[in-house]
């Protein structure tokens, strides 16, 4: 008899959810991000389809003001492995006077990420679309269905879920509607940054400390990553040793100050820190069931 | 409190965060769920062992500090309850209202729990919970004992078949640690569960509120308590890997994995037993053989793949294999039948129909399914078997099921993954059941179709036409036999060979056995519908008048008959004029209450979304509209 590591009933869960909706759907794409959970599902995807290449494209909804080093591993990471990459953007953002440093947190995530990626979704007319959300997130996300649901203008009703027993996923859905998919329900953050160890994951190197020009806004830490970042009065660039634990628009993201440049520093730190993931996201901020109105509206 | 040991991971982290995971990456899984009641603190333990497992950060903390001021219900202590608490509308209730998830882990296993409810309302989420779960924790307040929400925990966690349960007895430090009072809870719980099948359980003094035997025992409280502590126990209780790998092997097959033309395999999550290049396999339901070649993963080819991995197989033949078929040990395949029993859970608002069609998602299998009227409904608080009709929204019942074409599976006493299926609405879409089958009725590879040497295409060629169904729809008095009539003359007229059924040739032979209560009308139109389908293989056009009032039956029968055979025609008359006409003086009975279930006044009509074909009897004649009708349909063959 062999045991099954909890790694390896998370991986065997999660080629199973990917090739469910495979099988299911018409048009599925995945919603790729980036950061380290997407290059997780990612490695999950390419091991469910493999010897044939994930049946579906990437989709990334880059803000404009995503950090250099993100896009880069996007590019190369696409060259890579041979994949279809849709960019998803709002083109309008400048003529809208819409950026970072103006724009509410609530306006700009919806200019910026929610709606592209909803225009994108309805535009190429995909019917399921994989997300990286996972259960420990956030409470909000402890109740989401692996399979879940949204109406044709990709709204989420939390009352109107579906029951999902055994592995058994009902994939059924009107015209129209689309269903999003979180195969990394059941991982935590731990098991993702375990999984990229043991598997020996290529991730963006922004999660590794490197010294990098920073000023401090508010309690966080700023990487001023292109020379379009808006100094203020007297703020002058500090170089610091610093990581990410999230990623997301540069100038929303706050830093670490960290040593860690080996996977395993990463992990120690994460194991030994005293806020969560999401503390280092603007977005986030606010009262606490805020995430839950996101998702309403149709962020992932 | 003592610090507890299982969590003091903190020093090894930070000296040597490589043997940490190392340790970490050989954990084993393991699922349970949570029983118990809003007032049974169950919230509480699963915030508690959050707590204690580090899996709070800071600021997680600080928000539940201020949060525990705003809406707890433990003064100045932090309210765990408060971690678990999930969607906003619930929190205001504080209530958890659904199924969530939750993730600890310890030096030895990583946890996730379902947290379900207790509400009487709400064995859905409970059922739904319990599905994936290895071990049930039940929790019962020390103060109250076993209660009538304790018997129905744990007849659904034995129905379930979850074969590890632990009897959290809760709020010790409220009833003073008495051993007495724990014992006797024990005593009574322990004849309760083996009423019920439940021969083996745990039981555990504790206090999620001060943290009484969760992780050390016994705790400085209950010097009396001999056995572990509640962590300790979840840490130590084996995992079922071992059963479900001494099955035979079964692989429902996912995706077929077809990259180039060099290239088959077949794709799936292992349901159970183990497999190795060499071994003979079976295809279910055909019953085809060949012999495993590879087990194909990204990682390399395996010499052994064991239930649970996720694999490709290649098969050295060229079989017919597919999604939905099962591949299994050639010497002792599952069987395949099309009419079995089964226990369903009901979880829709709108209650089960019997006799309609629903989708049946077995495994990667998914057909169409018809429930016969229960034998009977248990009583989830008594356990009492009642006659019922039909199972509404979170009863229980056993019924008989039939299944348009055979399907591979387990008892679910046998296997989880091959004997639990789920019920989906054909119309909205909702998964509306969840079933455990119990036996096969019979087993259908013994039923062979009588072999026909003339064909249905030899038989429709020499009537020089393509045999179809008119399905005509609408109200009583919209003018569908009328129509119907007149098409069948013209097309008579034209040499076809057509038949009409209608209400009077069908209701006084074939059907007088049944009335007109929602299930008999459902009956009536299967059963037209199979005649229909019998006499489209004899190669004639049928042409059927029937009221028809339910989409789902219509598409039943749309379902039955090959692609493009089914015409449906909507008599789209409106009901003031149908009513006024009243050829049969029905309306009027029907408005005064002689009559009961008329479509249109007190039972619905739901109008075809998109027919074939739409005619009504106000701007066209029946003539007309005939001719309009067979305009439509040309050629005839």
């Amino acid at each position: 008899m062999r045991s099954l590591t909890h790694l390896e009933r998370l991986e065997a869960e999660s080629i199973h959810i990917f090739r469910e909706v495979v099988a299911e759907a018409e048009n599925p794409v995945m919603l790729y991000s980036v950061g380290k959970d997407s290059s997780v599902m990612l490695h999950l995807a390419r091991k469910a389809f493999y010897p044939a290449p994930p049946p579906f494209p990437m989709l990334h909804v880059a803000s404009g003001w995503d950090f250099a080093d993100l896009l880069a591993h996007r590019d190369k990471t696409v060259r890579e492995y041979g994949l279809k990459l849709i960019i998803a953007q709002n083109d309008d953002a400048e003529a809208q006077g819409i950026n970072p440093f103006d724009t509410g947190s609530a306006l700009y995530s919806q200019a910026q990420l929610t709606d592209p990626l909803k225009r994108a979704l309805s535009a190429h007319g995909f019917d399921a679309a994989f997300g990286g959300g996972r259960r420990d997130e956030e409470k909000a996300r402890a109740k989401e269905r692996i399979f879940s649901f949204r109406s044709a203008s990709h709204r989420w009703n939390p009352k109107n879920q579906r029951p999902e027993l055994w592995n058994l996923y009902n994939a059924k859905k009107a015209k129209g509607e689309s269903i999003r998919v979180f195969p990394i329900s059941n991982w935590t953050e731990l098991d993702i940054w375990q999984y990229i160890a043991l598997e020996k994951i290529d991730i963006v190197p922004l999660y590794f400390s490197k010294p990098r020009p920073t000023v401090e806004r508010d309690g966080m830490i700023l990487v001023v990553d292109d020379e379009r970042f808006r100094l203020e009065d007297g703020e002058q660039p500090v170089t610091r040793p610093v990581r990410f634990r999230t990623l997301g628009c540069y100038p929303l993201t706050g830093a670490t100050e960290s040593e860690a440049t080996a996977m395993n520093d990463i992990i120690q730190e994460m194991l030994l820190a005293t806020g969560s993931e999401r503390q280092g996201r603007a977005i986030d901020k606010g009262q606490a069931a805020s995430m839950e109105d996101k998702k309403q509206e149709g962020y992932f | 409190m003592d610090t507890p040991s299982s969590f003091q991971t903190d020093a090894l982290i930070a000296e040597d965060i490589d043997a940490y995971l190392h340790q970490h990456q050989h954990k084993s899984l393991l699922r349970f769920i949570t029983c118990g009641s809003v007032d049974d603190g169950k919230s509480t333990l699963i915030g508690r062992l959050l707590y204690d497992s580090k899996m709070i950060f800071e600021d997680q903390l600080a928000a539940l500090e201020s949060d525990s001021i705003k809406h707890g219900t433990q003064g100045e202590e932090i309210d765990f309850a408060l971690l678990v608490d999930g969607l906003a509308a619930e929190r205001e209730q504080g209530i958890t209202i659904d199924v969530a998830y939750r993730f600890f882990t310890t030096e030895k296993r990583k946890f996730i729990v379902a947290d379900t409810p207790g509400h009487e309302q709400y064995t859905r989420n409970m059922v739904t919970g319990a599905s994936t779960a290895d071990l049930a924790v039940i929790l019962i307040d020390a103060r109250k004992g076993m209660l009538q929400q304790t018997r129905r925990h744990s007849y659904l966690v034995q129905l379930l078949g979850i074969r590890h349960v632990v009897l959290a007895v809760n709020k010790m430090d409220l009833v003073g640690y008495d051993q007495s009072v724990f014992d006797s809870i024990v005593a009574d719980y322990r004849s309760f569960a083996a009423s019920i099948g439940i021969e083996q359980f745990t039981a555990i003094p504790i206090s999620g509120f001060k943290g009484d035997n969760i992780t050390v025992a016994p705790s400085a409280n209950t010097p009396w308590y001999g056995g572990p502590a509640l962590i300790a126990h979840l840490e130590d209780v084996e995992v079922d890997a071992a059963a479900a790998q001494a099955q035979p092997f079964r692989m429902p097959v996912q995706w077929v994995n077809r990259p180039n033309l060099d290239f088959r395999g077949f794709a799936g999550q292992m349901a159970s037993g183990t497999i190795r290049p060499g071994d003979a396999v079976r295809i279910v339901p055909s019953g085809k053989t060949s012999t495993v070649t590879r087990i194909v993963t990204f990682d390399g080819d395996l010499d052994e793949a064991v239930a649970g991995q996720s694999v490709t197989l290649t098969l050295a033949d060229e079989v017919d294999c597919s999604r939905g078929d099962l591949i299994a040990a050639a010497g002792d395949p599952p069987q395949a039948s099309d009419q079995f029993r089964a226990t369903l859970v009901w979880m829709d608002e709108e209650a089960l129909k019997p006799g309609r069609g629903y989708w049946l998602k077995l495994g990667t299998q998914m057909v169409t399914a018809t429930v016969q009227q229960p034998e009977y409904e248990i009583d989830v608080n008594s356990l009492e078997h009642l006659a019922a009709k039909t199972l509404g929204l979170n009863s229980i019942g056993v019924a008989e099921f039939a299944t348009d074409r055979p399907i591979a599976f387990e008892p679910y006493a046998a296997n989880r993954e091959l004997g639990g299926f789920i019920l989906i609405d054909k119309f909205t879409n909702a998964t509306v059941a969840a079933g455990m089958i119990d036996f096969s009725l019979r087993r259908a590879d013994n039923v062979h179709w009588q072999p026909v040497s003339i064909s249905r295409e030899d038989h429709a060629g020499m009537k020089n036409q393509k045999p179809r169904v008119l399905w005509f729809t609408g109200l009583s008095g919209s003018g569908k036999s009328t129509i119907a009539n007149e098409v069948e003359k013209q097309l008579f007229l034209m040499n076809r060979h057509t038949f009409l059924l209608d209400g009077d040739n069908v209701r006084h032979g074939l059907n007088r056995d049944l009335g007109f209560t929602e299930a008999d009308r459902i009956e009536n139109i299967r059963r037209v519908g199979e005649m229909a389908k019998l006499m489209t293989d004899a190669g004639l056009i049928v042409l059927t008048a029937f009221i028809s009032p339910f989409r789902a039956e219509r598409q039943m029968v749309r379902e039955m008959l090959a692609e493009g055979e089914f015409i449906e025609i909507f008599v789209d008359t409106p009901l003031e004029v149908a009513e006024g006409r009243d050829v049969k003086g029905l309306y009027k009975k029907a408005r005064s209450g002689q009559l009961k279930n008329f479509t249109g006044i007190d039972s619905p009509y739901e109008a075809p979304e998109n027919p074939e074909i739409r005619v009504n009897t106000v701007d066209m004649t029946p003539v007309e509209a005939a001719r309009f009708i067979i305009q439509q349909i040309l050629p005839l063959k």
